[in-house]
């Protein structure tokens, strides 16, 4: 699957312009999914961006993992789930030195998670690459009641925590690593537009 | 340029070569206060010629009971420094100019790294204050060639921040141990000479620090050269730019009204069109790149001179 395509949007919607390679510096790489086919592609294109690299890889179901890890990454570490791998990324950014990496590929949830738990352990923004490979779906904040539902698809949805029936916008929180969900039906009680797909 | 009129409050040799100004209001009304990083430009009128030097302030940025900068005597410079250490005395009123800073902290940076080569010590002073005050973590590097030269040395406090490295000593500087070692979230300051600025920067960019936690400032000033002769085709005028003054103090010598801010080749203020050019314009700036360079189109007349037939500019 090759990278997403996203239509030009608000200033605050994020934007994944790929991965390039910063050679051979130590380096933190976190993919979900079809992220691993982002990684696989920028070792082959370079090499020496594995010397010192950490790879992090939530399968979510997708049948890269073999890959991955034949590579021949320093540390390569499967996890079920990107919650279940936080601490290990927590703790690799807590060893981190300046000049350190972050690449970052697979799902605007993976990214943007990751992103944030690098920023607040004070890595420069320059610092972090990301590309956009497979599902579209988005992590949404409820604005109301502050939940976080993963993994939205569609527009309007109902929000997981509160059960209002949320707008899903491009507006992003970069400390949350989530976009914003606002009630769609406040000023209309109970007339809620079709559902739809969301679209890139 | 907003100028006060201030009194010379104390000046103290620190070393043969610098020497220490402190600068009061005559009524003891109190001073703006600056940031770290901030400059002073000093006035000084010797004779028919109106210097104008700009000198990082050293002394606490939140005391506005004067202002204090220390000056290092450059015997091939134009004379400014000269006529500093030689000609202003204690109790003589001088013009300075209201703080500007071009060389401030970044305030969101996790940790200061700060890199001095010789006089290049000058604004740390000022920024190491304000960071104690606001209780940021910073480590200062301080590299000078000998021990008797370091004015830095009677200026610095005794602090396990502070690192003095002293190269007659044997007690050099280990860059690329220094950089590969700083927590996440670092941001760098150099000031010094050009070729520490760019060790620096080539240790950062080999080691992959981003560009934006790279800060430094050259203490430029403009230097002296070979005398020519410029045409200011919107004042009309020829004016002849002497060995010892830059192309931006002949143009006011002559009257001509010109921006300017810094008057090191830094700010950009005082970007000059060039409209024509049959000669090479010396860049000495840190403010046009190579395409505006190849261009011929742009000179900073604060330090930047001139060599050939005709140099006409849009001033």
């Amino acid at each position: 699957m090759p990278a997403t395509k996203f239509s030009p949007s608000i200033t605050s919607r994020p934007v994944y312009p790929g991965l390039v390679s910063r050679g051979a510096a130590p380096s933190l790489m976190v993919a979900d999914a079809e992220g691993a086919e982002a990684l696989i592609d920028l070792v082959e294109r370079d090499p020496a961006v594995l010397d010192a690299a950490h790879i992090v890889y939530v399968p979510a179901g997708a049948p890269f993992g073999a890959r991955l890890s034949a590579l021949g990454a320093r540390l390569c570490h499967e996890a079920p789930s990107l919650s279940a791998a936080l601490p290990r990324i927590r703790a690799a950014l807590a060893e981190a030195r300046m000049g350190f990496q972050l690449y970052l590929a697979g799902t605007e949830g993976l990214i943007g998670r990751v992103a944030a738990e690098a920023v607040s352990a004070g890595l420069p923004l320059d610092a972090i690459q990301s590309e956009h490979r497979g599902s579209i779906a988005r992590r949404m904040q409820c604005v109301h009641c502050k939940g976080i539902t993963e993994d939205v698809a569609t527009d309007p949805f109902v929000c997981a925590h509160c059960g209002l029936t949320l707008f899903v916008r491009d507006h992003y929180s970069r400390r949350l690593g989530a976009f914003q969900g606002v009630c769609v039906d406040a000023e209309t009680p109970g007339i809620v537009p079709a559902s739809q797909e969301i679209r890139p | 340029m907003t100028a006060l009129t201030l009194r010379v409050a104390a000046k103290e040799p620190l070393t043969p070569l610098v020497t220490r100004f402190r600068f009061e209001h005559p009524e003891g009304a109190r001073l703006p206060l600056f940031s770290g990083g901030a400059h002073v430009v000093v006035e000084m009128t010797d004779g028919n010629q109106l210097r104008r030097n700009a000198y990082s302030l050293i002394s606490d940025p939140n005391d506005g009971s004067g202002y204090e900068i220390a000056v290092r005597r450059e015997d091939a410079g134009r004379g400014g420094s000269r006529f500093m250490h030689g000609r202003v005395a204690a109790g003589d009123l001088i013009r300075v100019g209201a703080p500007v800073n071009l060389f401030s902290l970044d305030l969101r940076a996790r940790k200061h790294l700060m890199i001095a080569g010789g006089i290049g010590v000058t604004p740390f002073l000022a920024q190491i204050r304000q960071l104690d005050r606001l209780g940021q973590p910073y480590e200062l590097r301080y590299a000078a060639r000998s021990r008797a030269e370091a004015a830095g040395l009677r200026l610095l406090p005794r602090s396990p921040r502070v690192h003095v490295h002293i190269s007659d000593e044997g007690g050099r500087m280990d860059l690329g141990g220094l950089l590969a070692g700083q927590p996440l979230g670092t941001h760098v300051y150099t000031c010094g000479p050009e070729g520490l600025i760019a060790a620096v920067e080539e240790t950062a960019a080999r080691l992959r620090w981003p560009r934006a936690a790279l800060h430094s400032e050259a203490f430029l000033a403009p230097p002296p050269g070979r005398p020519f002769t410029v045409r200011l085709a919107r004042s009309g005028i020829t004016i002849e730019v002497g060995p010892h003054e830059s192309l931006l103090e002949a143009i006011e010598a002559a009257g001509v009204d010109a921006p300017w801010l810094c008057r090191g080749g830094a700010c950009g203020q005082c970007e000059t069109a060039v409209l024509s050019c049959r000669g090479e314009i010396e860049h000495h700036d840190h403010w046009l790149d190579a395409g505006d360079r190849a261009s011929r189109t742009k000179i900073m007349p604060c330090v930047s001179r001139f060599a050939g037939e005709e140099l006409i500019l849009d001033r």
